[in-house]
């Protein structure tokens, strides 16, 4: 705000005054900042330190003292285990549908929301959006057991009903089960922010549109979805933050199973280090998962930081 | 043809009928966790699934001694105001200097924060664990609560940081022309004033906390395990607790949904890192 500096001022070569300086410049609430800034770091930086150190040696806890270094063998050994490549593509699978279904159902719902004033439309909001406040441990057992169950879910039920065969979700269809589970908290985060943001939408604007001889569809497509451009960008930002990381609804289900059917990066690298106790091989797995997330948030700022800061 | 007030109703009875069968549809798990919670063991597992029973209390009556409920409550309870006290106290000074002396730097530390919920979990899983091992923090609520107010502080910050930009600076200076400290201006000026926005996010901050699961999961086992994790050990064996688990997880849930109702709106802004209100 106001850190006038002159073009030309004095050096001074006192290290006080120099000091006095730099701390003029960070501004008079450097102070204030710095705690979470420094915690942060330290958040960061520490164990990603000590992720990369591990990465390079040999480090077993079931055979300690045997920590040789040891290169990128760990990274040879992540890279060519057999569950790498069936868990890169589960994880883009399911960070991919998720977001696919989340955001087009989302911006449907939202938008059915605001065609008409009808009655219980505020319950109706709370009932879409509830999903979302469950916990996961919890949606994924209600699911396995209560509603995917082969033999009294209510899905085998329903199947049954219809004359059909009963699916065992589960072992059947894995990733998809998990999808499903995973859609089903993130698609009413989708229509959340996606219905708030639908409410500060000119109604004027929409009115003279109408008035003008435009449909629905048109006022859908040239108004709101414009409108609706920066409210999606943040839920694809934040569901892929959480969606790359997903592990309780697996945990809890089908523990990656069958085989490597529903095995993420993240439950690929917890089996490694917690299961097999390979903590070398686990932090070269880390590693991948922190490069594969920064590739991930570099794109993402670049299209969102703008659209995030510009406001203020 | 119809008339354009006929069409309006029309297109109101089909927007409300389409909306309630997606909002009951998306409701179910719920609805059916919380019918499963009053049903005895062998209702919950009847095959066709039953809607029509006598409800009986039992399994909230005998929570307590059959799964311990209150001490993982206590945890969760406890883990979730911890972290997000701890939180505010670092969040709101960080974000009243951003908000009211910003400098060149305000905006890149922000962002920067923000990508520091990037880092993946796993990314950190393995020194975590060692770390916490190392201390002897394993299976604590300390350990817990360290990492949960790390996790949740960048969308404190940023959340608070809106609330702040929000208010008019003239007020601040006011406040300082009569002789309020900072501190002073903070806690009689500010805090009031930001009163409805600090209390969002100690709302939000509380839902992640209750419901996170990766690191309760990874790091506590009996001792300082919240609910998340008390649910999470009703999935290894199979058998008839179907009932049971519903009971314990709506329990669990209800506080947490409750919140969401009432404060559905302001997280939303939190939950956007300020990009939405």
């Amino acid at each position: 705000m106001n850190t006038t500096t002159l073009p030309t001022a004095p050096r001074t070569t006192a290290p006080a005054a120099r000091a006095a300086r730099a701390m003029r410049r960070l501004g008079p609430g450097w102070f204030l900042v710095s705690p979470s800034v420094a915690l942060l770091l330290l958040w960061m930086l520490v164990p990603l330190a000590m992720t990369v150190y591990f990465s390079t040696i040999r480090y077993n806890l079931l055979y300690p003292g045997d920590n040789d270094f040891v290169g990128f063998e760990n990274f040879y050994y992540f890279l060519t285990d057999a569950g790498f490549v069936p868990g890169m593509l589960n994880t883009l699978l399911l960070v991919g549908s998720v977001l696919l279904i989340s955001v087009v159902l989302g911006v449907l719902i939202a938008a059915l929301l605001e065609a008409a004033e009808f009655p219980g439309r505020g319950l109706v909001r709370v009932l879409l959006i509830s999903p979302f406040f469950i916990m996961p441990t919890v949606s994924a057992l209600i699911w396995k057991n209560l509603l995917f169950h082969p033999v009294s879910g209510i899905l085998a039920a329903l199947w049954k009903f219809f004359g059909a065969r009963p699916i065992d979700w589960l072992a059947e269809y894995p990733l998809l089960s998990v999808i499903i589970i995973v859609s089903w908290q993130w698609l009413p985060f989708a229509i959340l922010i996606l219905m708030t943001a639908m409410q500060s939408l000119d109604q004027e604007q929409k009115e003279a549109a109408r008035l003008d001889g435009a449909g629905p569809l048109a006022i859908f497509w040239h108004l709101t979805l414009p409108h609706l451009a920066r409210p999606i960008a943040v839920v694809v930002m934040i569901e892929t933050i959480f969606l790359l990381s997903v592990f309780a609804e697996i945990f809890t289900t089908t523990s990656g199973g069958p085989g490597y059917a529903s095995t993420n990066l993240a439950y690929l690298i917890y089996n490694q280090a917690l299961l097999q106790f390979d903590v070398g091989m686990a932090s070269a797995g880390g590693l991948i998962a922190v490069v594969i997330a920064n590739i991930a948030a570099i794109v993402l700022v670049r299209m969102l930081g703008k659209n995030l800061t510009e406001k203020y | 043809m119809l008339t354009l007030k006929q069409s309006r109703r029309l297109t109101t009875v089909l927007t409300g009928t389409l909306s309630w069968a997606l909002a009951l549809l998306l409701f179910f798990p719920i609805l059916w966790m919380l019918l499963t919670s009053f049903k005895t063991e062998l209702e919950a597992f009847a095959t066709p699934p039953q809607f029509v029973f006598t409800p009986t209390l039992e399994n909230y009556l005998h929570i307590q001694d059959r799964s311990g409920y209150f001490k993982y409550a206590w945890n969760s309870v406890f883990i979730a105001f911890g972290a997000t006290a701890l939180g505010m106290l670092i969040a709101v000074p960080a974000a009243y200097s951003m908000a009211f002396f910003e400098t060149r730097r305000t905006k890149g530390t922000l962002l920067w924060m923000l990508s520091t919920k990037m880092l993946p979990p796993v990314g950190v899983l393995v020194p975590i664990y060692l770390l916490a091992k190392q201390f002897g923090l394993l299976d604590t609520r300390t350990v817990l609560i360290v990492i949960y107010t790390l996790i949740n502080l960048p969308i404190m910050v940023w959340m608070i940081y809106t609330y702040f930009r929000d208010i008019p600076r003239d007020i601040l200076e006011a406040a300082r022309m009569d002789g309020a400290s900072t501190l002073q201006e903070i806690v009689q000026v500010l805090l009031p004033i930001a009163r409805g926005g600090l209390a969002s996010t100690v709302l939000l901050s509380v839902i992640l906390c209750w419901n996170e699961a990766f690191w309760s999961l990874n790091l506590t086992s009996s001792n300082a395990a919240p609910l998340s994790a008390l649910i999470a050990s009703y999935s290894s064996p199979e058998g008839l607790f179907w009932a049971k688990l519903s009971a314990v997880s709506t329990l669990a849930c209800a506080p947490i949904l409750i919140f969401g109702w009432i404060s559905q709106k302001q997280l939303v802004r939190g939950l956007s890192f300020g990009a939405v209100k």
